[in-house]
């Protein structure tokens, strides 16, 4: 269970571009279920996904996660949290180019210390779950989009995480793809992972698998109810 | 004024390691001044970034330091040529007023920094920084320290007058003189021999102690303190004849050389390496009921005891060993 | 602490992947890195050997010798002073020295002709040291003309070559006969170039030269310790001299590192971006970075290093040799013995690796303290 409240994140404080990118947002994520965050672009979507996932601070307000009050910490230990609980998956999958596609999925296991061997099996592992076994020692600029897209969601499981964070993750994919990652969604909520994603993407929002969806606008939630 | 490259290599690195330290000490004021870890703003969010930076300093300032104070005594050491009279690091270190303060600046500020970074290390597991403002109070302190360490070794080097009489060892560690190193050596044999075993068995039960019960925490960083003494002035009264296997030669920087295997190394890092570990021990013992490390000091200590006790026993294993296997008899 | 150096591992195996990827960029800092190194190195190790072979010879020179001197000038001084000197409390022997230089127009140099007592040479014959033999090309029986103060020619017979072994002494060096010296120069019997002074206790010979100088006024006594500082002093202080002119090129590096650091290409950021995204802390970039630069410096240390001590010790200096040798035309054919020590490597670290760090230690952080969210922001 994710809590947020009153949360406010500001970019360029006291600046004369300063910019209110999240105010006053309350919001309850359930473990276990999907939740989508909905509207256009500039609505604060993705800023709100980075102070969730603990990857930003928020500017005032308190996130509680499983009731544990994380928004003090100073970094090095929010980035120890974050780093074990939640799993993220980029609009750009944000693959490291020029290392091999296995590489990039063990990456951010390596400051947990694991023995590379250990690291290693793991990723395959996750590989083969996803068909990449063949591929695991390509370099990722020569994949496919579905196969990188794919990559990026095995990096986001490699620490086992419990939430798995996505932004806009079908904004590159046709629509078959996009059902296929519908369905890989589908799988981690029979998992029972919680699943936040921002998208305006109907494929995404209109699945039977969502939850929850969000709406947002000018950075402050409008709307939140069942799908 | 000698011109040598060592001398302008110790000259160049005091100036880094100085201007490592005052930079992360202007962080450190800056830090004191407004750190708010309530605060999510950017300022905030700034200063949390410089405390990795003032971390990197330090850190890179304590390796050049170690580095740096071996290559000062060697350095003294080749010096030796250029003074009548001079045979060694002691002879030189003698040519004028600022040799010797030059070495026990290097060595308090090389236990400071080390300090420092057991502090900082400790700071880091707890989860709202609670040492931080002792953390950079202690770094406002060394900065100074290294400065005038730099200031004081300037003076020493631009002081060096070649071909002044000074004293070698063999003067200035001999039982006859005025000095402090005189009063240890003839201090030697029968008392001190005593005094460093019943120092290091002290040492030893207290560290079991405070290792199992967690209490006497700034006993046993003072029975490491003195330890440090008692061993240092052992090594020059007792230990190092045994190693020159010369009944009346007692200096600390011979062993350093090759004649010697390099002897002087092990000796000088164990004793180093026990004292910051056993400070470290006393000066993180105030915090045990800080809430944010009451799961982790306890470790922390007890990690530190040990690594003082294993410093010590194998600095007082090497003596014995040495002494058993010594071709001086006494 | 399995967990620490496996995390130190995995961080430092990324480091090194990275390096590779960059093949191009790296490259051409290790390469320069590595010439500041190697000139550095070169500089060091050749006073420093020199130091030595110069220590080793004036070892054997005799503690104490006295010159006279004529208007502030060495001139020949008479034997008559020998006794003079015996009778100083102290001084165990006194010997005469019979030494000198002749310039030979058909090479265009200097011999240095010296009378040996302890390798005494049967008249009319000499031993030459190797530089003299390769340049005149004589060897065991051949015949060399000299012509002698009044211009009369002298022929005397090589009977030996002298070893190679300290080259840089004995190359231009010529063994004869004391009675041959003499007839050569016109020194008459009665007079020596100088005299050599032993002093039983080593502690007195500071006293005895005093006194010499207090009896015989117009002499002047020269102790081994001082030529040994001279020299000392003199070769530090080209080595400094050298040094403070390439600090420029240091700096140059520096500038160049510090850029080549500062300068994070958009890729670079973007990749520690996604390490910060995916779960990385700063600490953990900054070590990553840390990991970089030490295997950047080593490498460049090393091969620097290994490079200067090819040039010094095995190809015998080409590169600055006559700059701080001071130059001969006999140029002794000489290798170094190799000797390189501690405070020479960290000295070198000193000039280079410290300063290399930390012109890299703000670039680094810099990149290391990059938002996590900046990948998701753009």
């Amino acid at each position: 269970m994710i809590e947020l409240r009153h949360i406010r994140k500001v970019f360029n404080a006291g600046q004369p571009n300063e910019h209110v990118a999240v105010d006053d947002v309350n919001l309850a994520i359930g473990t276990g279920k999907v939740t989508v965050l909905r509207g256009p672009s500039g609505s604060g979507k993705t800023t709100l996904l980075t102070v969730l996932g603990c990857m930003a601070r928020p500017t005032s307000g308190r996130i509680l996660l499983q009731d544990r009050e994380v928004t003090s910490l100073p970094a090095r230990f929010l980035t120890a949290i974050r780093r074990k609980t939640f799993g993220f998956i980029f609009q750009q999958y944000n693959l490291i180019q020029g290392i091999s596609v296995i590489e990039n999925v063990m990456l951010p296991a390596y400051p947990n210390g694991d023995s590379l061997p250990a690291l290693k099996q793991r990723a395959e592992k996750l590989l083969d779950l996803f068909n990449l076994r063949p591929k695991a020692s390509a370099r990722v600029e020569w994949l496919s989009g579905g196969e990188a897209q794919r990559t990026a969601i095995a990096r986001a499981l490699v620490n086992d995480p419990q939430v798995i964070i996505a932004d806009e993750p079908t904004a590159h994919l046709d629509t078959k793809l996009s059902r296929e990652l519908m369905e890989i969604v589908k799988e981690f909520k029979a998992q029972g992972k919680t699943i936040v994603i921002a998208s305006h993407d109907p494929i995404v929002h209109d699945s039977p698998v969502i939850d929850k969806v969000v709406d947002m606008r000018d950075g402050r939630l409008i709307h939140s109810g069942a799908a | 004024m000698l011109f040598t490259p060592a001398i302008i290599a110790l000259f160049a690195g005091s100036l880094i390691t100085s201007g490592l330290l005052v930079a992360a000490a202007g962080y450190g004021v800056q830090i004191l001044r407004h750190w708010d870890l309530e605060s999510g703003s950017e300022l905030q969010l700034k200063l949390e970034r410089q405390t990795y930076l003032v971390s990197t300093l330090v850190a890179y300032a304590f390796a050049f330091e170690l580095l740096s104070l071996f290559l000062f005594i060697y350095t003294a050491d080749n010096l030796h040529t250029f003074f009548v009279g001079a045979m060694c690091a002691a002879g030189s270190l003698n040519a004028n007023p600022w040799g010797y303060p030059v070495i026990i600046f290097r060595m308090v500020n090389f236990l400071l920094a080390g300090l420092w970074l057991i502090v900082n290390y400790t700071d880091n597991k707890g989860y709202d920084y609670p040492l931080i403002r002792m953390k950079y109070a202690l770094l406002l302190v060394i900065a100074p320290l290294i400065v005038a360490e730099t200031v004081v070794q300037a003076k020493y080097f631009f002081g060096l007058e070649p071909e002044v009489i000074t004293s070698c060892c063999g003067a200035l560690f001999s039982s006859q003189g005025a000095s402090v190193a005189a009063d240890i050596i003839a201090f030697r044999q029968g008392p001190l021999e005593l005094v460093f075993g019943v120092t290091m068995v002290l040492l030893l039960g207290l560290g079991v102690f405070v290792y199992r019960t967690g209490r006497g925490g700034y006993f046993f960083a003072a029975a490491a303190f003195l330890a440090f003494l008692v061993s240092m002035a052992s090594f020059i009264s007792f230990i190092s004849i045994y190693i020159y296997e010369l009944p009346t030669h007692h200096c600390p920087f011979c062993v350093l050389q090759r004649e010697y295997f390099f002897i002087g190394y092990p000796y000088f890092l164990t004793l180093l390496g026990g004292a910051i570990t056993g400070l470290g021990v006393g000066l993180l013992h105030p915090y045990r009921e800080t809430r944010s490390l009451k799961g982790i000091l306890p470790g922390i200590q007890q990690r530190l005891i040990l690594f003082s006790l294993i410093f010590f026993v194998s600095f007082t294993a090497m003596a014995v060993l040495q002494i058993i296997f010594s071709n001086l008899t006494m | 602490m399995s967990h620490i150096v496996n995390k130190q591992r995995n961080i430092l195996d990324f480091a090194l992947s990275s390096l590779l990827r960059r093949k191009g960029r790296n490259l051409a800092l290790v390469t320069v890195y590595t010439l500041v190194v190697f000139a550095l190195a070169s500089v060091m190790f050749f006073t420093q050997a020199l130091k030595k072979e110069a220590a080793l010879v004036l070892g054997a020179t005799p503690e104490l010798i006295v010159q006279k001197m004529v208007a502030g000038r060495h001139d020949l001084i008479p034997l008559s002073y020998i006794d003079q000197i015996k009778k100083i409390r102290g001084v165990a022997a006194v010997t005469p020295r019979l030494w000198g230089y002749y310039y030979d127009p058909l090479i265009r140099a200097n011999y240095t002709l010296l009378v040996n007592d302890t390798y005494p040479l049967p008249e009319k014959t000499i031993a030459v040291g190797a530089g003299i033999a390769r340049v005149r090309n004589a060897h065991r029986g051949s015949k060399i003309n000299f012509f002698a103060y009044d211009g009369k020619p002298v022929v005397l017979q090589v009977r030996g070559i002298l070893s190679e072994e300290s080259e840089l002494l004995s190359s231009d060096l010529i063994l004869i006969s004391a009675a041959d010296f003499r007839r050569l120069f016109g020194i008459p019997a009665g007079y020596a170039t100088d005299l050599t002074v032993q002093v039983r206790n080593q502690k007195e010979i500071a006293t005895v030269a005093a006194k010499i100088q207090q009896f015989l006024p117009d002499t002047r006594p020269i102790l081994r310790d001082e030529i040994m500082r001279t020299y000392e002093a003199v070769f530090d202080w080209r080595a400094g001299i050298v040094i403070v002119v390439l600090l420029g090129a240091l700096l140059a590096f520096l500038i160049f590192a510090w850029d080549k650091a500062a300068g994070l290409s958009a890729e670079e950021r973007r990749e520690i971006g996604i390490l910060k995204a995916i779960g990385w802390e700063t600490a953990d970039v900054l070590q990553l970075k840390f990991w970089e630069g030490l295997s950047v410096s080593l490498t460049a240390f090393l091969l620097g290093i290994i490079l200067a001590y090819i040039h010094i010790f095995l190809a015998a200096a080409p590169l600055f040799a006559t700059v701080i040798k001071g130059w001969s035309i006999l140029y002794p054919n000489f290798r170094l013995t190799p000797f390189v020590s501690f405070s020479q490597i960290a000295v070198l670290f000193f000039f280079t690796v410290a300063p290399y760090t930390v012109a890299t230690i703000i670039p680094s952080w810099r990149a290391a303290t990059i938002d996590p969210d900046q990948v998701m922001r753009t």
